[in-house]
């Protein structure tokens, strides 16, 4: 029953913190609303995800997004400094090619997002199998080395939160 | 609030917009400076997500601070410019490869150095067929349009 009516709780959630923050207040009034539209939302909503992501809510969860944004941080100095210290003929910027363990879209898009948020790289494109993402960096001395530094750091800890 | 409380947090305010506007203004000298698309995409990409982040978190500190109330919408903010930000960065990335590496009419403009994925048949996703796709040759002409290259 409680499935039936909430078929993404995680979703629900979200839109009801959004709903919050957009009326900025916990007015009751505005708090019944949103849960209204948490509810019906993804209810009408069900038929665009036939194959939904099971993501564990959990401490690796909010592990990941801690370091993330710490990264994001770091990242920001680390290419601000290449941007202003650096001669444009000493940058080797590199075509690096990761190999994927992940399986669902749901978990390479959000890999994808972290790679291009974080230092120096941007993710381009995934292979038409899915097994590969195609990631342009800004400048490194050893893409083997970045490569197993994002499989490392990211995609090894988004193993654990997408089931 | 105390007096030294009250100036610790405009430092802080001051600290925060000074090093937004820092890191908004390197984020533009890279797209300036850079010599091509791709090293350009991580200038705005990057230095200017914690750019608008400081200057974000400014604002949250400093309407509290001076009589106004709190509001959340800056959360928001930087919450959506998180979302769009990879997002802009992946078309404009793919938009480049998919122009400059397969489309160009002259093969003396074709860079050679992208890297193909490993494996027979697969290809980057913005070149070829999913593997979902229709089978149908004639669905997936229309669908691409025509191939410029041989």
């Amino acid at each position: 029953m409680i499935h039936r009516l909430l078929p993404h709780p995680g979703l629900s959630a979200l839109l009801l913190a959004l709903w919050l923050i957009v009326f900025n207040s916990l007015n009751p009034g505005v708090a019944l609303i949103g849960a209204g539209f948490a509810v019906a939302v993804p209810l009408f909503s069900a038929p665009f995800w036939p194959e939904r992501a099971q993501l564990r809510f959990g401490w690796p969860l909010v592990a990941y997004v801690l370091l993330v944004l710490y990264d994001i941080v770091v990242a920001n100095f680390h290419v601000a400094k290449l941007i202003v210290f650096k001669a444009n003929k000493d940058f080797r910027p590199a075509w690096l090619s990761v190999p994927l363990d992940l399986h669902s879209a749901e978990a390479i898009t959000v890999l994808a997002g972290t790679i291009s948020l974080t230092p120096g790289t941007v993710s381009v494109d995934v292979s038409t199998d899915g097994r590969h993402l195609l990631v342009h960096a800004l400048h490194t001395d050893d893409p083997e080395g970045e490569i197993a530094l994002i499989k490392q750091r990211y995609e090894r800890r988004l193993k654990e939160i997408f089931a | 609030m105390t007096p030294i409380l009250s100036t610790a947090l405009d430092a802080l305010v001051a600290f925060l917009i000074v090093l937004g506007g820092l890191f908004a203004l390197i984020g533009s000298w890279g797209l300036a400076k850079l010599p091509a698309l791709m090293t350009r995409l991580h200038g705005p990409t990057k230095a200017t997500t914690l750019g608008v982040g400081a200057i974000l978190v400014a604002s949250m500190v400093w309407f509290p601070l001076h009589g106004g109330s709190f509001s959340s919408h800056e959360l928001l903010i930087t919450l959506f410019l998180f979302l769009s930000a990879p997002i802009s960065a992946n078309m404009i990335a793919k938009a480049y490869i998919h122009r400059r590496f397969r489309r160009c009419s002259a093969p003396e403009d074709v860079e050679s150095d992208l890297p193909a994925p490993p494996g027979r048949g697969t290809d980057w996703a913005t070149f070829g067929q999913h593997a979902d796709a229709p089978a149908d040759p004639s669905v997936s002409q229309n669908l691409q349009g025509p191939r410029q290259d041989a």
